[in-house]
């Protein structure tokens, strides 16, 4: 059975479906990622004393990571820009660029923890770190969910643009909201866990 | 596709680089003000404001809430009335009295 409004817009929304469908789960994703903001005012103003992020963290590897992912942000929507043009060649590289850019920011982020664990630094270790593993863990999670969709729509997914080259476009313009999103929260993340 | 023309097209790629160059020295301006050491309250007040402007300018124009359908914009006023809540009830605990 044909899916219906998967590129044209459905009548009642004013959306394709999965566009809906992406800011629905993007919905409840902010209130994922807010419980555990919420978690971490609870824990900041309850204790006695709080470190400053930048003299456990190691703020340069972070600043130059906040830099890879706002890089891999202008390169999602320069494939889905370059795909509406019609230039599947171009934005299967401005996709190549960013699974690049977040398989860099995955391995940083794997030689920071790394680092971490090298000086017996772990979640166990203090509130501070136990709030920060935890929101840097379930951001890293997220990264790697969407390199696999990019794999995919680089790779087999591809496939499609020879058949159904909208929908095709549709797909990317719903991963990138989804890899915006992950893009966003590292943006409040890194002052809030680095810098303070 | 998108039924926007190629030159519509042409001209969002310029804004979107333009909101790379944007984001890129905020980015560096959060650091810059970081290093400056100031006391938590207002640290935190100069650390919010730029991220919320970062933010901004990546759910405005990457994410295309500039102009978007009404419905995205229902899901997300309610979204964001739940997160108030979630948010403002930890810190009114600590510091309104809420909860004794």
């Amino acid at each position: 059975m044909e899916i219906p409004y998967n590129v044209e817009a459905r009548p009642d929304t004013g959306l394709y479906n999965a566009k809906l469908g992406i800011w629905l789960f993007l919905a409840s994703e902010i209130m994922l990622f807010g419980a555990l903001f919420s978690s971490l005012v609870i824990l900041r103003t309850g204790a006695d004393s709080w470190p400053h992020g930048w003299e456990i963290l190691n703020v340069n590897i972070a600043t130059f990571n906040t830099f890879v992912l706002i890089a891999s942000s202008v390169t999602v929507v320069l494939a889905w820009a370059n795909l509406r043009l019609g230039d599947l060649a171009k934005g299967r590289l401005y996709l190549g660029l960013t699974i690049l850019c977040g398989l860099i920011f995955m391995v940083v982020k794997a030689f920071e923890y790394g680092s971490k664990f090298q000086h017996h630094l772990y979640p166990s270790s203090s509130t501070f770190l136990a709030i920060y593993f935890t929101l840097t863990g379930l951001h890293g999670l997220h990264v790697l969910g969407g390199l696999f969709v990019f794999a995919y729509l680089i790779g087999p997914g591809a496939k499609m643009w020879a058949t159904e080259p909208a929908r095709y476009t549709n797909r990317i313009e719903v991963v990138g909201l989804y890899w915006h999103f992950v893009d966003l929260v590292w943006i409040f993340l890194f002052p809030i866990l680095y810098l303070l | 596709m998108s039924g926007h023309s190629v030159e519509e097209i042409k001209r969002e790629t310029r804004v979107y680089l333009m909101v790379f160059v944007g984001l890129a020295i905020l980015t560096v301006v959060t650091v810059a003000v970081s290093k400056l050491h100031l006391t938590t309250g207002p640290a935190i007040l100069v650390a919010l404001l730029i991220a919320s402007v970062k933010g901004f300018l990546v759910a405005g124009y990457f994410m295309h809430l500039l102009s978007e359908k009404k419905l995205i914009y229902s899901v997300l006023a309610l979204t964001v009335v739940f997160l108030l809540v979630l948010m403002l009830l930890p810190l009114g605990s600590a510091y309104g009295g809420i909860g004794g």
